[in-house]
């Protein structure tokens, strides 16, 4: 039940964090945007689920903590920049253009 | 007596030579009498051991004996053999080869003492025996090129003998260099004589020559053109003669050795080894020997002003071997092959003599520390009362060259102008080319007395310090010039033409190798009568220009070379001779310069292999790379832009 509309859901959390991360400079803001992704995601395996087994949202469960870990690293990271450039602007860091 | 088993030996006895000399000229360079008993005693001995087989293998069969020792080269249906063959061709010139060459070995002992490089020389020396033995005991035109190549190798390494002064070195190089010009028809006929007959050997190259070829047609006339070119370097013949002149920057015993008896005739050699094939070419032919009577009156009418003795002995070489060329040229293949032979002695005796000379006149400028040249002949004169041997012994061989009858060379320079004159019958162009040859000859008797008179004759312009330090040579050195001497007067015994009480041995000697070609050439007969007439003929020719030399040369008159005037008019032309080696440098060497330089380095070389290859390889990749690197901005936006892209791309590819 609430197949389609919870696919739909994930798709435009999806298709928003992408637009984020594409077209937003804020460091914070990107990072956000890929935790929409993950989400949207994670809506997805919980709906398919429903139909087709356990196994999506033990996955979930997987990303969930794989995000956390990536959210600790991530904003450590963005703190140390800070610190360095005092800016978490991506316009700002571009140290490996060619 | 040793049989023809033992060939190989004949042939590797240098070769050892060389090796251990070789080795000692690193080891000990100071083993002087070490280094002279192995270098004169393989020699030596290698002639004893030709002798013995020659001996053993005399008049016994026809056929030639082909030793065959291994399978050298086996390509598809073509089988290269590396073997000896033994004719009486080769005999021939295995004698003349290991005889002379022992005595010049012999001579070298003594003249070269002073050398610090004495072990290298007879190195050099014993292994320019090997090739040249190589060269003319080849069953197959391969093997014989080998040798061929072999002592090319060793003319340019004993040109420049002395190279620590660029002159000699330079000599060296324009030796090879012209060389190379003649090996490359030597090659060329090779492959077309493949590629007409099928195979490379002598025997089996002559035996199907009469079937596998027209008679004059225009195969075969390319193919033995070809070879001739490969003669024409090699026996230093218009137009790739001007290496001899300068090859006279080695050491005199080796121009002696290479640059007079041996390794120059050995295109007379080929001449006569493939007699069938030139039989065949009619025009070929007559290109030979009007080529060899031109060079003969070229040369001779060079050496008329020369003033190094042993440019003057260079010049009449080339001369001579332009008679042996004529003589092959008019299919006079034995009266070739014995103008070689007393060509052989009288020349080696010639060189050697002037290296007695040459050797006299530097111990005695070294004696006072005078730097003058000392084979100027200006700088001679006299020398007869401080050389008597020499000067006795030089005027034998003048006598032979000269062709004053009796001695050696009259016999087989009228042989060749003789059979020169029967072919007249033919072509009055014969008749022409005798009168040529009999100019050179009135010249080579002017230039050889002319030379004489000089270095003997008349007062002595050493310089008054220097003159009572010119000494004979020793023992060592006059010894081989007596043997050469007696060679020089008698070697005219072997073929005695007919009116005389002769029985023409070496010609009866030669019929199984020249026999091949005798179908395709008609038989040129002399009456006897005209036979008396071009003998008296010849020797009035030689006297006259002994006795004119005598008459109007005065060497009194000649000033030292430092005090020389200038040569004037006509003489000037000929002392610069005829300004061949200008000529060339205009024609040949300063275009190729020019062409190398401006064509091939500035365009071909800096402009399309370093700028279009490399350089654009390299201009290119930084081009490509620096578009690349204008993707890689440092913005993570655009780097997630092209990862969507991409990931939308695969999904599109990969699902549909």
């Amino acid at each position: 039940m609430f197949l389609g509309e919870s696919l739909a859901v994930s798709a435009i959390i999806f298709g928003i964090g992408v637009a984020g991360v594409l077209f937003r400079r804020n460091a914070i803001v990107i990072f956000m945007c890929v935790e929409l992704m993950l989400n949207a995601v994670n809506l997805s395996f919980i709906a398919l689920a429903q139909q087709l087994g356990r196994e999506g949202q033990v996955i979930v469960f997987f990303v969930m903590a794989v995000a956390a870990a990536e959210a600790a690293v991530g904003l450590a990271i963005m703190i140390s920049i800070y610190r360095h450039k005092e800016s978490v602007n991506l316009n700002d860091i571009r140290l490996l253009r060619g | 007596m040793p049989g023809v088993g033992w060939l190989w030996l004949v042939v590797m006895l240098p070769f050892a030579g060389f090796l251990a000399n070789g080795a000692l000229s690193f080891a000990r360079p100071d083993a002087k009498r070490l280094v002279s008993a192995i270098g004169v005693g393989s020699v030596v001995l290698a002639f004893l051991l030709a002798f013995g087989i020659v001996q053993g293998v005399a008049g016994h069969s026809e056929a030639p004996h082909v030793m065959t020792y291994w399978q050298w080269m086996p390509i598809g249906q073509l089988t290269l053999d590396l073997a000896f063959q033994l004719d009486p061709l080769s005999s021939v010139m295995l004698l003349v080869v290991t005889g002379i060459g022992a005595l010049i070995h012999v001579f070298s002992v003594a003249y070269m003492n002073d050398d610090p490089s004495y072990a290298r020389y007879f190195a050099y020396l014993n292994l320019f025996v090997f090739f040249m033995l190589v060269l003319v005991l080849g069953a197959n035109f391969p093997v014989m090129f080998v040798g061929w190549e072999g002592v090319g190798l060793c003319s340019y390494l004993l040109i420049g003998f002395w190279f620590s002064d660029r002159a000699n070195a330079d000599a060296g190089k324009k030796a090879f260099i012209m060389n190379r010009i003649g090996d490359f028809g030597f090659l060329i006929a090779m492959f077309m004589i493949y590629r007409e007959t099928g195979s490379l050997s002598f025997v089996e190259v002559f035996a199907a020559a009469p079937t596998a070829f027209v008679v004059g047609g225009g195969v075969i006339t390319l193919i033995t053109l070809m070879l001739f070119l490969g003669c024409t370097g090699k026996s230093a013949q218009i137009p790739l003669y001007t290496w001899l002149p300068d090859a006279m920057a080695g050491p005199t015993p080796v121009s002696a050795l290479i640059h007079a008896a041996t390794m120059v005739t050995a295109g007379v050699y080929l001449i006569v080894r493939a007699n069938v094939l030139f039989a065949m070419a009619p025009v070929s032919s007559f290109v030979v020997a009007a080529i060899g009577a031109v060079t003969a009156l070229f040369a001779a009418t060079i050496a008329l002003k020369q003033w190094d003795i042993k440019k003057v002995l260079a010049y009449s070489t080339i001369s001579q071997l332009g008679y042996m060329i004529l003589g092959v040229g008019v299919g006079a293949y034995a009266a070739g092959v014995f103008h070689l032979v007393t060509h052989a002695f009288f020349k080696a005796l010639l060189f050697l003599g002037s290296g007695s000379v040459i050797h006299a006149m530097h111990h005695a400028y070294q004696h006072t520390g005078r730097h003058e040249d000392s084979q100027d002949m200006r700088n001679m004169g006299g020398l007869r009362k401080a050389m008597p041997w020499t000067a006795a012994l030089m005027w034998i061989a003048t006598l032979a060259i000269a062709g004053i009858p009796g001695f050696s060379g009259f016999f087989s320079k009228d042989e060749i102008l003789a059979m020169t004159f029967a072919r007249g019958g033919e072509a009055s162009a014969f008749f022409v080319l005798w009168a040529i040859g009999s100019v050179a000859a009135l010249l080579t008797a002017f230039y050889m007395t002319r030379m004489m008179l000089y270095t003997f004759h008349g007062p002595n312009r050493t310089g008054t310090d220097e003159e009572p330090h010119l000494h004979e040579a020793p023992w060592v050195m006059t010894g081989p010039l007596i043997v050469l001497a007696i060679g020089s007067v008698f070697a005219g015994l072997l073929n005695l033409p007919a009116v005389l009480p002769g029985s023409g041995w070496l010609h009866h000697w030669l019929e199984p190798v020249t026999a091949a070609s005798a179908q395709f050439t008609a038989e040129a007969h002399i009456e006897q009568a005209t036979e008396w007439v071009l003998l008296g003929f010849a020797t009035i020719v030689a006297i006259t220009g002994m006795v004119g030399a005598w008459m109007l040369l005065k060497p009194e008159a000649v000033k030292p070379a430092a005090e020389a005037p200038a040569e004037t008019g006509f003489g000037k032309v000929i002392f610069n001779k005829w300004y061949v080696d200008e000529l060339y440098d205009r024609v040949v060497v300063r275009p190729l310069m020019w062409l190398s330089d401006l064509v091939l380095w500035k365009v071909i070389d800096k402009g399309v292999v370093d700028g279009a290859g490399v350089n654009g390889i390299a201009t290119v990749t930084r081009l490509v790379g620096w578009i690349g690197s204008r993707i890689q901005n440092g913005r993570v936006g655009t780097y997630v832009l092209f990862f969507v892209v991409g990931v939308w791309f695969v999904l599109r590819v990969v699902t549909v």
